[in-house]
């Protein structure tokens, strides 16, 4: 009897610990490196507000299967020698599951091989298009692709009939990465780009760059591609200077405060961005409505600041780990396939369709031209 | 033999951290360890321009710069395209470029690491002398501000050059083989090996400056920083040693620069930024100007501290309010405090008297 | 070049002058008093511009900006106290050290009070798009108002230090320090006196360069770099030759850009103060003997 009881005790065990991994409440640790501080905080502080309001909400709903979410938080103040070091440190040291960010493409960049090489998902909230091409096996981005903006700028201009064009781009990665699909597509097209020119970050007046650019009589339209505030000083003094060519924006506009910074100058401007700028006057069965709605509204009462599309990227970057984790738990090789495999997942920036060629899993439908009217962005619908 | 014993605290602390780490299973210290490493290779040279020659330097974060970029530039770039050309197809046969692969296996003809860093080297010595030649006549604001200057041109450059990547920097700089099985580079694996090759460097560095100090280049060095007028007079050629002590920091920095960049596999324009130069000199000051052992230990410390993220979002505030605290309530290093109870200091104070 | 052009890259390079002419004058007069520059200049810039804004919505925008100004001089009035005032013949290295320790913090601590966000004063007059039209080019109003107050303060201060006792001590305390506390002037209070004038310079500076430039945590180092270039290229310690300096550097920046490409700049800017430092280090209107005189 002794002995039989010892053997089911036994029994017992053996069995709650095989069973242990699914039915214990765990924790799942993931990572993020962003920057919060430093140069490109206008991009890290609202995702990484984003992440940690995402993370609160999940963890009081109960968290995944049970599983309770640990935001590891890394704030690499844009240096791509502080994002290797905490990647090394999130992979080896944390055992992170997955890496949310980093915010700019220059920390992307270098801890792309450090992803792949560790097997880590990184799911990235900058906007290369490098950073997915050539595709590595464990690096996803979130951000809609430049190239596509690009292009539904240049549509654009195709139907209002602009052949030579100024680019001014910010420099930071975001700027650089602009120019480089700017100039590569615009042949495509059969648009010129008679003038280029970059700006710095901190840039305080931009006029006699506009004077410049201006007296090239050719020039029908200006980009200015930029994610940095001093976009909005190119605005101002474009039309400061008188000079009412058409202004295109790229999707780094996507922050009311810009268009609060530029003042009435923003008025007309058009810019492709995702449609959480308009997710108030988004039909009622547009496939994004709901969440747009809901994270918009969520955001903005917490944080009591407008929600911009940088946030979005973040919010989809841990929505897309979530539903991956869903179904294949707490272990990489799976949740990258998981990613990998997801279809039709609606976030913020757009209908995801992840596969194993494409780790960005956007189209150009993510885009949606708006113009700023009245100091408010609003859908784009031609003159 | 003298300098082996001073040194071998050190290496025994050395080994004794990686056995430590390897003991309990912690190895992944050893990462931030040897990024640290490095990075207090270039604090012990500015400690020597700052401390015993007396000259601060706000740019020296434009040679930590000009070290990596230009060695992760050249080793990076693709030179295929330009293989029927003459020159290029030369200097492959002599072995100044090699053939690899790229990590999606296209091929790739870059210049060899090796010379990549010589170049990078030689490259920081003419910018040291021929910027330091003007400089180094400044005294004070004027000097920190040239120096200051200096490095925001650099910053400037590798910002607006697509050679340089401009705002994304440089990535995917390859390994750099020392020897056959000695590599430096990031990956998981080299990680214990690459610790001793970045503290073995560190050591190498540190001899050569202790000599230094203890020659008669620095007993002219310290006459300098007490009056530089007053070292003229007894014959020192005072320019000449400040140009060359100037000339080596740059070197140390830029050696740090190249190293580094081939362990972190990349380099960004933040290396150049003015914050960067203003952290080394930070550093320097905390461990003790003139006290190269103290801004070794604050330098490693700190940096280790700091690349693991242990000051969050106040990294840079950390780093403004020791140097206001240092240069405050401890301009000779915080090493230089003695905290010594009260009954002591009043028997100091009556023997004095 | 079209005359249109030329005056459209003239009236750039007095919009970019008057900002950095503007900041370089708050620099000389603690440089004047005591010797020292002060890295943290920017930062008073910077904090003049962000609680004006904070105040605006509580009052008229006459009276936020006074308020900015006189909360900047506290400001700058407690800096000196804590960290300057008790140090006993700090050494340059120290002074440069601790002031751009002080910078450093002021500027964080801004980034963890106001956040990362833009913001900027609304135009005086008229809004973002009104313009002054000359000969087919045009300029702001507000540069007008930049270059006038910049113009006021340099009269201003030219009165105060010639004509009141204050001023006469503290130039008695830059022309020869020893020789002032001999003759009972009180050293140590007119250094923080000075500390108080170039806060609220620099507050003033940052309130009315709000519109054009926007006021964010971090526009103190960029502006503080120009501000010595400036403050340097003139001479140190002359208000009036920091204005002129400013303008040209200005002017030459912004022709530059008819030349080489706008992303160099900066570095062109910089090339040109090492080009001054090395050649005439007490600036293009400054005297080398009175250079000879100041203790570095």
């Amino acid at each position: 009897m002794k002995r039989f009881m010892s053997k089911a005790v036994l029994a017992t065990m053996a069995a709650s610990l095989m069973l242990a991994p699914a039915a214990m409440a765990g924790t799942i640790k993931v990572g993020a490196i962003l920057a919060v501080t430093g140069g490109a905080s206008f991009l890290g502080g609202p995702e990484a507000r984003t992440l940690e309001m995402l993370v609160e909400e999940l963890n009081a709903k109960g968290g995944i299967n049970g599983d309770k979410i640990e935001l590891i938080l890394k704030d690499s103040a844009a240096s791509p020698e502080k994002a290797i070091s905490f990647a090394k440190q999130l992979i080896e040291e944390e055992q992170v599951l997955a890496i949310i960010g980093p915010s700019t493409s220059g920390e992307a960049m270098k801890i792309k091989n450090i992803s792949e090489q560790g097997k880590t998902p990184l799911l990235s909230c900058a906007a290369a298009e490098v950073i997915v091409n050539p595709v590595a096996s464990y690096v996803f981005k979130t951000p809609q692709s430049d190239s596509l903006a690009a292009k539904k700028i240049f549509m654009e201009m195709n139907r209002m009939g602009i052949s030579k064009i100024a680019v001014l781009t910010g420099n930071t990665g975001f700027g650089n990465a602009g120019k480089g699909q700017l100039l590569k597509i615009a042949p495509e097209f059969g648009i010129e780009v008679v003038e280029s020119e970059v700006y710095d970050k901190k840039a305080t007046d931009l006029s006699a760059v506009v004077a410049k650019i201006r007296a090239n009589k050719d020039v029908q339209a200006v980009i200015n591609w930029s994610i940095v505030p001093a976009q909005a000083i190119v605005v101002k003094n474009m039309r400061q200077a008188g000079w009412d060519v058409p202004l295109f924006q790229s999707h780094g506009f996507g922050n009311i405060k810009y268009v609060e910074a530029a003042g009435v100058a923003a008025e007309g401007i058009i810019f492709p961005a995702g449609r959480l700028l308009i997710a108030d006057s988004l039909p009622a069965d547009h496939p994004q409505a709901a969440l747009l709605n809901s994270y918009v509204s969520e955001y903005e009462s917490r944080y009591k600041e407008t929600a911009s599309t940088f946030g979005g990227h973040a919010y989809d970057a841990f929505t897309i780990l979530v539903k991956a984790i869903e179904t294949a738990g707490n272990d990489r090789v799976k949740v990258r396939a998981a990613v990998e495999n997801l279809q039709g997942f609606a976030g913020t920036g757009g209908v995801f369709n992840f596969s194993a060629t494409d780790h960005n899993g956007l189209d150009i439908d993510a885009f949606q031209m708006m113009t700023v009217k009245d100091g408010k962005f609003v859908a784009y619908s031609g003159q | 033999m003298k300098r082996l014993l001073t040194i071998a605290p050190l290496l025994a602390a050395v080994i004794a951290i990686h056995l430590l780490c390897a003991a309990t299973g912690t190895l992944y210290y050893l990462t931030q360890m040897t990024m640290s490493a490095y990075y207090a290779l270039l604090i012990i040279g500015l400690c020597v321009l700052m401390g015993y020659a007396g000259q601060i330097s706000l740019g020296h974060g434009g040679f930590f710069a000009i070290g990596g970029y230009l060695s992760a530039a050249l080793t990076t770039h693709n030179l295929e395209h330009l293989q029927d050309n003459s020159v290029i197809s030369a200097l492959h046969s002599f072995g100044v470029l090699q053939s690899g692969q790229d990590l999606y296996g296209g091929t790739l003809l870059v210049v060899n690491p090796w010379f990549a860093c010589i170049l990078a080297i030689l490259a920081a010595v003419v910018i040291a002398y021929l910027i330091g030649i003007p400089v180094l006549k400044l005294k004070g604001h004027y000097l920190a501000m040239a120096t200051l200057g200096f490095g925001i041109i650099i910053y400037r450059v590798v910002l607006a050059s697509e050679y340089f990547g401009e705002a994304d920097g440089i990535s995917e700089v390859p390994a750099f083989v020392l020897l056959p099985g000695l590599v430096v580079s990031g990956d998981f694996a080299g990680r214990v090996q690459n610790y001793y090759i970045a503290w073995g460097l560190l050591i190498i560095g540190l001899i050569l400056l202790l000599n230094l100090i203890d020659s008669r280049v620095g007993r002219a060095l310290r006459a300098i920083h007490g009056s530089s007028e007053a070292a003229d007079a007894m014959g020192v050629n005072t320019a000449r040693f400040k140009l060359q002590t100037f000339v080596l920091s740059a070197v140390f920095a830029a050696i740090a620069g190249i190293f580094l960049t081939h362990y972190n596999g990349g380099i960004g324009p933040s290396e150049a930024g003015v914050m960067k130069s203003v952290r080394y000199v930070a550093l320097v000051a905390v461990g003790g100007m003139a006290h190269l052992w103290g801004a070794l230990t604050m330098g490693v410390l700190l940096n280790f501290l700091s690349l693991r993220g242990a000051f969050g979002a106040y990294d840079d505030a950390v780093f403004g309010l020791i140097l206001i605290l240092v240069m405050l309530y401890a301009p000779n290093g915080i090493l230089s405090v003695r905290w010594r109870p009260r009954w002591a200091r009043k028997k100091t104070a009556v023997e004095e008297g | 070049m079209t005359t249109e052009l030329f005056i459209q890259y003239c009236f750039a390079g007095l919009t970019y002058g008057s900002i950095y002419a503007i900041v370089a004058i708050g620099f000389n007069i603690i440089y004047n008093t005591t010797g020292i520059i002060n890295f943290a200049q920017g930062e008073f810039v910077m904090l003049g511009g962000m609680i004006s804004i904070s105040l605006l919505p509580f009052m008229p925008m006459p009276l936020a900006i006074a308020s900015a100004v006189v909360l900047t001089m506290v400001i700058g009035a407690l800096i000196e106290i804590v960290f300057i005032r008790w140090l006993k013949d700090p050494s340059v290295l120290r002074m440069i050290i601790i002031t751009i320790g002080i910078s450093i913090l002021t500027r964080e601590a801004a980034s963890h009070v106001w956040g990362e966000n833009i913001r900027a004063l609304p135009y005086f007059i008229g809004n973002e798009i009104t313009a002054i039209s000359i000969l087919g080019a045009r300029i702001s109003p507000q540069v007008l108002v930049v270059i006038g107050v910049c113009g006021l303060m340099v009269a201003t201060l030219g009165v105060f230090f010639k004509t009141t006792s204050v001023g006469r001590q503290m130039r008695a305390c830059s022309a020869n320090r020893t020789a002032a506390v001999l003759c009972g002037i009180n050293t140590r209070n007119m250094v923080t006196f000075s500390f108080i004038l170039s806060a609220g310079i620099g507050a003033l500076a940052g309130c009315i360069m709000s519109p054009i430039t926007y006021s964010q945590y971090d526009i103190g180092t960029g502006l503080a770099i120009k501000g010595f270039t400036v403050a340097i290229i003139g001479g140190l310690g002359n208000a009036g030759s920091a204005v002129i300096a400013g303008l040209l550097l200005g002017l030459i920046e912004a022709f530059s850009v008819s030349v080489v490409p706008l992303a160099f700049q900066d570095a062109i800017a910089i090339a040109i103060l090492l080009i001054i430092l090395f050649v005439r280090p007490h600036g293009l209107f400054g005297s080398s003997e009175a250079a000879g005189l100041k203790e570095f």
